[in-house]
């Protein structure tokens, strides 16, 4: 298992320094230009001048390389000097946003909470739902309650945030005037007031999003409890006279947790992508809105920064998903 | 799984119609099929016979209600010539809605059949090809680790204008998002094939065609690519649902087609700003997407089972 470990650890070294090169061929070969936005009034020679301010007057060979030490080497090092107050970077050039000249990561610090709140309570809650319908379809199956779920699943699949969202704006702010349609970041969390507050306008964020997660879960669950409610095992344990809650709830769920909980780890990361849609609805102004500025401004460092943080999270996620299975799931053996 | 009995029926008869007679009595297939003919019949003939153009200011009736708003409030501004109501500008709901569709299902076809298209390749070719297998997966994990949404959006703002520039602002737009979409979700099909080929090269048919000397070109296209089929139909139906959304959350960020020229995505975007007086312009579009995703979910949900022969017949 160490073995193993250390081995996807190591491979998954060239994988994201791929990654990195592809977003940044991407930006580099695109044809979009971090000047246009600029007044025409600017003169070419001046233009030229803060091009190479921005470091676009070097080639793509000695920037890519450049902007791998900032990320790798530089950011960490300011990362650990903000902790324990030593001096590693001794002011290294750090990774600088076209739009704001401040350094990325600043600025994603600074959204992350929002993005996190956001997200990860959704998930949270969309796997708390999930779980329990799951379970409750397959052991029913074709049952009212089995087809009920099969629908409103179906209905997370084919809703997209972008409606639902908007859907749940329109009946619960804009009829009913219950909750809020903007989520107020700079909302400070003080008093039982003000948590109802930060309560009220999480809900419908926090819902369009476990909506999907809700979805996908519980027929992962579903299937996996019917894969193995009909093993000859299951049949074993209640000739043995077990009770039907512990051959459930005890010898099939534990069983069909396996790839339910890689299916989990897996969608980690295409949920803080569905966020750059629904943050973009209810206003959230985390990560995802952050990427959609920065596209807009032509901000490069910006744009590469987060989308290789996103594929970071994804071949994390992978990896923790296949060491998962193989603690998990003794049956598996990688080495 | 592996003793399957051959079962010779008395009458021949085509395995389709089995498969047919099996998608009838899966109803929310059938009800998908039904919605989802109603509304590419209604995108594609519907401009023809309701004949208003769906760029066409008419000031003065701008503003409509939707017909069914005099139920509720008889002073609202509504006509039977706008059923669906119109816009700020005048436009006509019904009509964009048909246009839109229009564009929208065209994306969603286009990109789904681009998908399958590279997915079936590369899965057929690393499935029986050894040499190429190691190779061809590792790039799908690769593209499989990309976040593919941030790309998405980087690719249509940043070649928007040299594509535009060269086929024109709709046909440019359209083979952007079409190829962006199609070389972004290929990689479920291209796995799912693979594996799918594997298994069957060691099936005793596949033996048998080798030992008569069947090339690996026909034995492809003969004996693999047909048993295949069911996999690959029922990921078509999700690759087409995952394209109408993904184009729709494309132009709902403001990077999809540009905003005289209708989609579903499109229309919804540019009503979120008016939704609190006019809540209908939000729901029409809407509710195209969702039904339409809907009701080829459902569709993919019928043929899985109908083509899953160990299903079929019970």
């Amino acid at each position: 298992m160490l073995t193993f470990t250390i081995r996807r650890l190591l491979l998954s070294i060239p994988t994201l320094l791929f990654i990195a090169f592809v977003i940044f061929m991407l930006l580099e070969l695109a044809p979009g230009d971090p000047m246009a936005q600029m007044p025409l009034t600017i003169p070419p020679e001046v233009k030229e001048k803060m091009r190479l301010a921005l470091g676009l007057g070097e080639p793509w060979w000695v920037r890519f390389p450049l902007w791998l030490k900032q990320f790798f080497i530089v950011e960490p090092q300011y990362w650990i000097d903000g902790i324990f107050g030593t001096n590693f970077a001794d002011g290294a050039q750090r990774i600088i946003s076209f739009q704001s000249r401040s350094p990325v990561f600043e600025t994603i610090a600074q959204r992350m909470p929002q993005t996190l709140w956001v997200v990860g309570m959704s998930y949270v809650v969309g796997v708390l739902i999930a779980l329990p319908i799951g379970i409750i379809s397959a052991y029913k199956q074709y049952s009212v309650f089995d087809q009920t779920g099969t629908f409103v699943s179906m209905i997370g699949f084919s809703v997209p945030p972008f409606f639902s969202g908007v859907l749940l704006i329109v009946i619960f702010s804009v009829q009913l005037k219950w909750l809020p349609s903007i989520y107020d970041t700079t909302h400070q969390v003080t008093s039982w007031d003000t948590f109802l507050f930060q309560l009220k306008q999480m809900i419908m964020p926090v819902m369009v999003l476990a909506l999907q997660t809700t979805a996908q879960v519980s027929r992962y669950m579903r299937a996996s409890m019917l894969d193995n409610l009909g093993q000859d095992y299951v049949r074993t344990a209640r000739a043995k006279g077990m009770t039907e809650s512990v051959v459930v709830m005890k010898h099939v769920l534990r069983n069909s947790m396996i790839p339910v909980v890689t299916v989990i780890a897996l969608g980690i990361p295409a949920i803080f992508g569905g966020a750059i849609i629904t943050e973009q609805i209810f206003k959230v102004n985390g990560l995802g809105q952050l990427l959609i500025i920065a596209l807009q401004g032509n901000d490069i460092p910006m744009v590469m920064t987060i989308t290789f943080l996103l594929a970071v999270l994804i071949v994390m996620m992978n990896l923790i998903a296949d060491i998962l299975y193989g603690i998990l799931d003794p049956r598996i053996r990688y080495d | 799984m592996t003793d399957q009995t051959v079962d010779i029926a008395a009458p021949q008869r085509n395995q389709w119609w089995d498969v047919w007679d099996q998608f009838k009595t899966h109803k929310g297939a059938v009800f998908g099929l039904m919605f989802l003919i109603f509304i590419t019949l209604f995108c594609l003939l519907g401009p023809w016979l309701w004949g208003i153009d769906p760029g066409k200011l008419d000031i003065r009736n701008k503003n409509v209600r939707p017909i069914y708003m005099a139920i509720f409030d008889s002073g609202a501004k509504v006509s039977w010539a706008r059923p669906m109501g119109t816009d700020n500008l005048g436009r006509d709901i019904m009509a964009n809605i048909m246009q839109g569709g229009r564009i929208s299902l065209a994306v969603g076809w286009t990109a789904m059949v681009l998908a399958l298209l590279i997915g079936t390749t590369v899965g057929v070719l690393a499935g029986y090809f050894k040499r190429l297998d190691g190779l061809l997966m590792r790039f799908t994990d690769l593209v499989l680790a990309l976040p593919l949404l941030p790309l998405l959006l980087v690719m249509m703002l940043l070649f928007r204008d040299p594509l535009r520039a060269a086929f024109g602002p709709e046909q440019g737009i359209f083979i952007l998002i079409v190829t962006g979409i199609g070389i972004t979700s290929w990689m479920q099909t291209a796995r799912i094939v693979r594996g799918d080929v594997m298994a069957l090269k060691e099936r005793e048919f596949v033996l048998a065609a080798r030992s008569i000397g069947t090339p690996a070109r026909r034995m492809i296209t003969r004996h693999l690519l047909p048993n295949v089929l069911s996999p690959i139909m029922v990921s078509a139906t999700l690759g087409l649902a995952t394209a109408i959304i993904t184009e729709s959350a494309l132009s709902f960020l403001g990077l999809g087609f540009p905003s005289d020229f209708p989609t579903w995505g499109k229309i919804l975007f540019d009503s979120v700003d008016r939704m609190t007086s006019f809540p209908e312009r939000v729901i029409w579009p809407g509710l195209a997407i969702s039904l339409t995703v809907l009701s080829v979910n459902y569709i993919g949900d019928g043929l899985r089972d109908a083509l899953d022969p160990r299903i079929r017949g019970l």
